[in-house]
């Protein structure tokens, strides 16, 4: 019993020691910045960390609408409301799979990769040699990576949506053969810019926030071996998912929260 | 500050005390290392010298004493203090460190660009003399996975001696390079340290290739300076721990043998208990 | 990587974020941005709203010609007073407009319906409409059917 308490107490004070460092490195690294000639070291990472994670988002978008637009279209034909298949799938879209969805991804493919590279510079001392040459690697690494990373999650986010709505229009339309200007009008009639769309991307900006920053923080943290950098990556995509998912429920539940 | 910046040590390190866990890594160790010199810091692996090279550079912050270097004590240094402080001090890293990510050219230039004002063309001009003089400047366009391991040694010591340092620190220089690589680099230490008048440090325990080259060597053992002094003079010193340390026998006052039970204790274990 | 190749690559990136926003406010959520933004209001008087919501759309002869802009209870005669936003200038509707509730399909949201009266004075910002039908409820439908079949 004694022995379970002193574990908990450990794992607690070990859990706020993290706390406290990481947001110690999310200060220090965003403090300064941004300078003109970081504008580069930007310009790297938000290739790395969004133009290439376009593909995956782009693939995704698409069969998650199409699939979507298809279950939606099942349903409602049976009460012969096949037209209201777009203004459903936006809704859905804009207000959570958007933003939660592509969070996901974005964990898998940008966040690991974020971890994987900063716990490889730290075991190969590139970060430990950069600070004897006085050159702050929160500036020159870490903060890079987290402007790149909010600004690459929500833009990634409206062109998750787009495409998945395309995708809705492939299958409801093309295919389905539902009526086109009825699919977009009722979109149109129903969606509001700031209830639907701004909040959902106001949730973007949350999880991009959330997930750079666990990503650069357990690569930055890692044990500079390759078994931690494993762990480190592996404890990137699962706490970001986990954390987006439960920052998901805490922010609907505050923005759209007349539940009675 | 201005005497002691002046005085003949650029290294004073006093009643350094370092725990790391319940491990005391340094427990009391005085030292002084001389400008213009190559002073050599040897002893058994583990016993911390790499961890001395960072405390030196302020990396790695000591629980008691003072380290001052250029007159300015590391321990209670603020941040920018440090930053500058490490503009004057070169260090080469056992594993290279070079920046995957750029080219043998853009490594060398790196801290170039990041503390000085220089025009592109004045900062290539330099990268060519740095490289010229580690005999790599036709390499300038590979990457550091093209590179050997002797090669991206002499990229990271150009890349060192970049911003012309008054301190150099090598940590094990002479680890895993093959022998004419290992030469190559004991010249170039050599000749470095007189072109640009600096001071330098060699952390090894390749006493052979150190002893030629260092001018003042400490010893340092159990977290304390056991020996130091000119090489000449440790080969022949009192202590058998150096003596044994210096001429390289296995078994001494520093064992081979991990502490443990007797063998035969050991092997008959299980009966024996 | 060239940095020109990842500078362009970052650019139209960036760029196709930013189209992927207009279109998703413009295209998605109807967001006109050609339109005159005149509205005037006037309020419509009911004994049940039930169902109807903010921002459910005001049509006349099945055109939406404005938006239901905030509902609020009447506290003296127990009745809901809708406040509706008109699309355009006042001048077109007679002040004896009619407006019903009226749902749109089986299952569909409810909306507001104008009829167009015969005076010549026309509505304009403040106006109450009176002559207006409330929300069917179909539990008091039913219920009512029910009495009356009781008494017969």
């Amino acid at each position: 019993m004694i022995e379970y308490l002193r574990y908990l107490g450990a794992e607690a004070l070990d859990f706020l020691g993290n706390l406290g460092r990481a947001s110690l490195m999310w200060g220090r690294a965003l403090s300064g910045l941004p300078q003109w000639n970081d504008i580069g070291l930007l310009m790297r990472q938000i290739y790395n960390i969004g133009v290439l994670s376009l593909v995956i988002i782009i693939l995704s978008a698409f069969s998650i609408g199409a699939v979507i637009a298809l279950q939606f279209h099942t349903q409602l034909a049976k009460f012969g409301a096949e037209d209201a298949v777009g203004v459903g799938l936006a809704m859905v879209l804009l207000r959570e799979l958007g933003p939660v969805v592509t969070a996901l991804l974005f964990a898998g493919r940008a966040g690991s990769a974020i971890t994987a590279e900063i716990g490889l510079m730290k075991s190969t001392e590139q970060l430990s040699s950069m600070e004897m040459m006085g050159v702050d690697p929160l500036r020159r690494i870490v903060a890079p990576r987290l402007w790149a990373g909010m600004l690459c999650l929500p833009l990634l986010t409206a062109i998750f949506n787009v495409v998945a709505i395309y995708g809705g229009v492939v299958v409801a339309v093309e295919w389905l053969g539902a009526d086109p200007s009825s699919y977009w009008i009722g979109m149109q009639d129903v969606v509001e810019l700031w209830e639907d769309l701004g909040k959902g991307m106001v949730k973007s900006v949350f999880f991009a926030v959330l997930v750079t920053w666990i990503a650069v923080y357990q690569g930055y943290d890692t044990v500079p071996t390759a078994e931690g950098i494993g762990m480190s990556t592996t404890r990137t995509v699962v706490l970001s998912s986990v954390m987006v998912l439960a920052t998901d429920f805490l922010l609907t539940l505050s923005m759209y929260g007349d539940f009675g | 500050m201005v005497d002691e910046k002046s005085s003949d040590n650029l290294i004073e390190i006093r009643g350094l005390y370092l725990k790391r866990g319940r491990r005391v890594v340094f427990d009391g160790l005085d030292m002084s290392i001389p400008r213009g010199k190559i002073t050599a810091l040897m002893g058994p692996s583990g016993t911390g010298k790499t961890t001395l090279l960072k405390v030196i550079g302020g990396q790695v912050a000591p629980d008691a004493g003072e380290v001052i270097v250029n007159g300015l004590d590391v321990c209670r240094a603020s941040r920018a203090e440090l930053f500058e402080l490490r503009k004057n001090i070169g260090m080469l890293f056992q594993s290279s460190a070079l920046f995957t990510d750029m080219s043998v050219a853009e490594n060398v230039a790196f801290p170039l660009r990041e503390h000085t004002d220089l025009p592109d063309d004045s900062i290539r001009d330099l990268v060519l003399m740095k490289l010229n003089a580690v005999g790599l400047r036709g390499a300038r366009d590979l990457m550091p996975n093209e590179l050997s391991g002797g090669m991206a040694r002499r990229v990271a010591l150009a890349r060192a001696i970049a911003l012309d340092p008054l301190l150099l620190m090598y940590d094990e220089p002479f680890t895993g390079q093959d022998p004419i690589a290992m030469g190559v680099v004991q010249s170039l230490i050599k000749r470095l340290n007189h072109a640009f008048a600096a001071t330098s440090l060699v952390v090894s325990h390749d006493i052979h290739e150190t002893i030629t080259i260092a001018e003042q060597i400490y010893i340092i053992a159990d977290g304390k300076v056991i020996g130091h002094g000119p090489p000449d003079h440790l080969r022949s010193h009192d202590s058998s721990l150096i003596r044994q340390f210096v001429h390289g026998t296995p078994d001494g006052p520093v064992p081979f043998h991990y502490p443990a039970d007797e063998l035969n204790f050991d092997l008959l274990g299980e009966v024996s208990k | 990587m060239q940095m020109r190749t990842i500078e362009i690559s970052v650019g139209a990136f960036v760029l196709a974020g930013a189209l992927a926003l207009v279109f998703l406010a413009v295209k998605v959520s109807g967001v006109d941005l050609t339109a005159s933004r005149d509205t005037y209001t006037v309020q419509a008087r009911f004994n049940d709203v039930a169902g109807l919501r903010e921002r459910a759309k005001v049509s006349l002869a099945g055109v939406t010609i404005g938006r239901v802009a905030r509902i609020e209870a009447d506290m003296n005669y127990g009745e809901a007073i809708a406040v509706l936003e008109l699309n355009g200038q006042p001048g077109n509707l007679p002040l004896d407009t009619g407006a019903r509730i009226v749902t749109e399909g089986l299952l569909g949201a409810r909306y507001v319906s104008l009829s167009l009266g015969i005076e010549e004075d026309y509505l304009t910002e403040g106006d109450m409409i009176t002559d207006t039908q409330g929300a069917l409820v179909l539990e008091s439908l039913i219920g009512d059917f029910v009495t009356k079949m009781g008494a017969n």
